[in-house]
C-alpha cells in the first residue's frame, strides 16, 4: 500500500449460523485514499464495511483505527463517531431534509447555529439546499440518495463507508450523483471504502481495489493493477480483460484527444481538458498485429511491441505485449500461424482511436 | 317500534342539552380509560421496544404470548383482578375494590398486551439498518432508542388509540371490579347494561350514541395513519 494505513485489521474471522462469512487475515484502509471493494453478491463486502464501521464486533482477530486497537464497546463507540456509513437504502426517518441532515450532528449535542451552518454546508454540497424543507417522503429516489450522502458528510467524518448505493437509480441520476460523489471525494480528500460492483464505477472513483470472494480477500492493489494484472481466473473474470492504462491527456481538440502514457502518445476520443489525468481502457479483441507498418490505415494508434507472452486460450492466443506500456491483444490460431509468431519477436500493434474507452479520474 | 323512536328522541334531547348525568358519566368513563391507557402506553411501549430490539432465547414464545394477551377476555381479567383485590385477597388491604382505582387497574391490564403487540410490532417493522444508520451517524443506545420510537410515532399512536378503544367499549372488568356504583363508579357500558336492564331505553340509546362516536373517532385516526405515505 502506498501510504500508511488508516485502518487495518488482523486475522479476522466472522460466522453466522456456523458459516464462515469473513475470513480475512490481513487487511488495510488506507490513508485518504479510496478505496473499492468489488466482488459478487454475498462475497462479504456489506459485511466487512459494518465491521469497520463499528457496528460489528469480530469473533476472532483485531481491528485498529489508526494503529490503535478498537476492543472494547467504548472503542467501537469511539470508532464510530469517525466514520459514516452510507447504506443501499437512504434510510431517511419520517421528517424534513434539514432534520434528516442534522441527525448525526444532534447526537454530537452541537449548537442550533453551529448544525445549521454545517447541514446548509453538506446540503450545498450535494445541490440540494432548496430541498431544505422537503418532506423525506416526498423525495424522489436520486434526491433521497443525495440526501443521505449529505448526512453522511455533515459530521465531517474521518472515513466514509459506502455500500453500493447507486443500484436503484435511474441512469441520469446515478451519472450525476457519481460525478458529484467523486469530486467531493476528491476535494475533502477523506479516507473511502465504497463497496461496489460496476467495473465502471470502480474504474471512475477507486484508487485502490480490493477483490472479495466468498468472505476471502482474493486480490489487492491499485485499481490499474488490479485490472490490468488479474493474479486469478477468478479476478480476471470479474474485473474483464482489458488493458488499462493510467494516463494524462497532452491535447485535446474537438474531441480528438491525445493521452500520454509513459513516455508514448495513444489517440482516442473523448471530453477532457489538458492536464487531466484519465484511464484509456481498451479491449483485447480490437488490437490488431502486423508483421510490418500498413501504409494507408484508418488506425489512429500504431505501435512497435514486443511479444513478451503467448497464452493458448482455446480457440484463440492471447498475447501479452510490451510497446513501453503493457497491452493485451486476441489473435486467432490461423492469423497467429501466418504471421509466425513467437515469444520474443517484435511486431507491430494498432488500435483505432475510437476503441479506446477514456474515464477521466481526478481533474 | 314507537318506544324506539321516542327513545332516540328523548336520547338527542339528553345529549343537546347536555343533561348532566350523561355528561358525568362520559367524563368519569374517559377519566378513567384515559389514565388506564396512560398506564398502558409506559409498559407496553417500553416492553414492547425492549422485545423488539433484543435477541433472546424464547424470543418468539414471548412475542405469542404477548399477542394472545392482546385478545384477553376482559371477564377473565375482571375475575382475576377481583380476586387479588377481594378483602381476603394479597392486595385486598389496599381496600380498591367498587372503586374507579380498581376499574383503572382492570382496564390497564386490558390495555397493556394491546398496546405492546403494536408496539411491538411497529418497532420490528422499521428497516433493521435504520437501528445501524442511526447507531453509526454517532448515536448512544439510548438516544437510538428515542429516535426509533420517534420514528414510529404513528403506529404507536395507532397502538394507543387501540388500546383506547378497547377500554372504553369494555364492560364485564369495569362492572366486576366497579361495582356500578352511581356517581362514583358508573361508566358508559356498565351504564348502558343498567339502563337497558331497567327499561330506560333513551338514557341508554343516547350513552351508545356516545360510545358510538367514541368508536369513529378512534377508528378514523386509525385509518388516517394507516393510509400515510412512508418516506424512502
Amino acid at each position: 500500500m502506498i501510504s500508511k494505513p488508516f485502518m487495518h485489521a488482523e486475522n479476522i474471522i466472522l460466522k453466522r449460523g456456523g458459516v464462515t462469512v469473513l475470513d480475512i487475515p490481513q487487511f488495510y484502509v488506507p490513508q485518504s485514499r479510496i478505496l473499492a471493494l468489488i466482488g459478487p453478491n454475498g462475497a462479504g463486502k456489506s459485511t466487512l464495511l459494518l465491521m469497520l464501521a463499528g457496528l460489528l464486533k469480530p469473533e476472532q482477530g483485531k481491528i485498529f483505527f489508526q494503529e490503535t486497537p478498537v476492543e472494547t464497546r467504548a472503542d467501537l463507540a469511539m470508532l464510530r463517531r469517525h466514520v459514516s456509513v452510507v447504506f443501499q437504502e437512504p434510510l431517511l426517518l419520517n421528517s424534513n431534509v434539514f432534520e434528516n441532515v442534522a441527525l448525526g450532528l444532534k447526537f454530537r449535542s452541537m449548537s442550533k447555529a453551529a448544525i445549521k451552518n454545517r447541514v446548509q454546508k453538506a446540503l450545498d454540497y450535494f445541490g440540494i439546499r432548496h430541498l431544505e424543507k422537503r418532506s423525506a417522503r416526498a423525495l424522489s429516489g436520486g434526491e433521497a440518495k443525495r440526501v443521505s450522502l449529505a448526512r453522511a458528510f455533515a459530521i465531517e467524518p474521518q472515513m466514509l463507508l459506502l455500500d453500493e448505493a447507486f443500484n436503484s437509480l435511474d441512469p441520469p441520476s446515478r451519472e450525476t450523483i457519481i460525478e458529484d460523489l467523486k469530486q467531493i471525494l476528491e476535494e475533502t480528500k477523506i479516507t473511502a471504502v465504497l463497496a461496489l460492483h460496476d467495473r465502471e464505477e470502480t474504474l471512475r472513483l477507486a484508487q485502490d481495489v480490493t477483490v472479495m470472494n466468498s468472505g476471502k480477500v482474493v486480490q489487492s492493489g491499485t485499481t490499474t493493477e488490479i485490472f490490468n494484472r488479474p493474479d486469478s481466473e477468478f479476478v480476471a473474470g470479474f474485473v474483464g480483460t482489458e488493458t488499462i492504462l493510467d494516463g494524462t491527456v497532452s491535447a485535446c481538440s474537438n474531441g480528438n484527444l491525445i493521452v500520454s502514457v509513459q513516455n508514448k502518445e495513444i489517440e482516442a476520443i473523448g471530453q477532457c481538458s489538458i492536464g487531466q489525468k484519465v484511464l484509456c481502457c481498451l479491449r483485447p479483441e480490437n488490437v490488431i498485429i502486423s508483421r510490418e507498418i500498413q501504409d494507408k490505415t484508418s488506425s489512429r494508434n500504431v505501435l512497435e511491441a514486443r511479444i513478451t507472452k503467448v497464452i493458448r486460450q482455446g480457440f484463440f492466443n492471447k498475447l501479452i505485449l510490451d510497446c513501453g506500456f503493457p497491452l493485451v491483444a486476441y489473435i486467432t490460431i490461423p492469423s497467429f500461424e501466418e504471421l509466425g509468431i513467437t515469444q520474443g519477436m517484435t511486431v507491430i500493434a494498432s488500435f483505432k482511436a475510437t476503441s479506446v474507452h477514456v474515464i477521466p479520474r481526478e481533474k | 317500534m314507537e318506544l324506539i323512536i321516542q327513545g332516540i328522541i328523548k336520547a338527542f334531547e339528553l345529549l343537546v342539552t347536555f343533561d348532566p348525568e350523561v355528561l358525568g358519566i362520559t367524563w368519569l368513563s374517559l377519566k378513567i380509560s384515559g389514565t388506564a391507557t396512560l398506564i398502558s402506553l409506559f409498559i407496553g411501549v417500553s416492553i414492547g421496544t425492549a422485545v423488539a430490539l433484543n435477541n433472546f432465547f424464547g424470543k418468539k414464545i414471548v412475542i405469542s404470548i404477548i399477542n394472545t394477551g392482546m385478545g384477553l377476555p376482559p371477564v377473565v381479567v375482571g375475575l382475576f383482578v377481583t380476586i387479588f383485590i377481594w378483602r381476603n385477597g394479597p392486595f385486598g388491604f389496599l381496600e380498591i375494590l367498587y372503586t374507579p382505582t380498581a376499574i383503572i387497574v382492570a382496564q390497564a391490564i386490558i390495555a397493556t398486551p394491546i398496546v405492546m403487540g403494536i408496539s411491538l410490532a411497529s418497532i420490528q417493522n422499521l428497516s433493521p439498518n435504520l437501528r445501524l444508520q442511526i447507531l453509526s451517524l454517532g448515536a448512544s443506545r439510548l438516544q437510538m432508542v428515542w429516535v426509533l420510537i420517534k420514528e414510529a410515532k404513528l403506529p404507536l399512536l395507532a397502538a394507543v388509540m387501540a388500546g383506547f378503544g378497547g377500554v372504553i367499549s369494555e364492560v364485564g372488568a369495569s362492572i366486576m371490579v366497579g361495582g356500578n356504583i352511581r356517581g362514583y363508579s358508573r361508566v358508559l357500558t356498565t351504564a348502558t347494561v343498567m339502563e337497558t336492564g331497567k327499561g330506560n331505553f333513551d338514557i341508554a340509546i343516547a350513552l351508545s350514541i356516545i360510545l358510538l362516536l367514541l368508536a369513529f373517532l378512534v377508528n378514523y385516526l386509525l385509518t388516517l395513519i394507516q393510509q400515510r405515505q412512508h418516506p424512502r
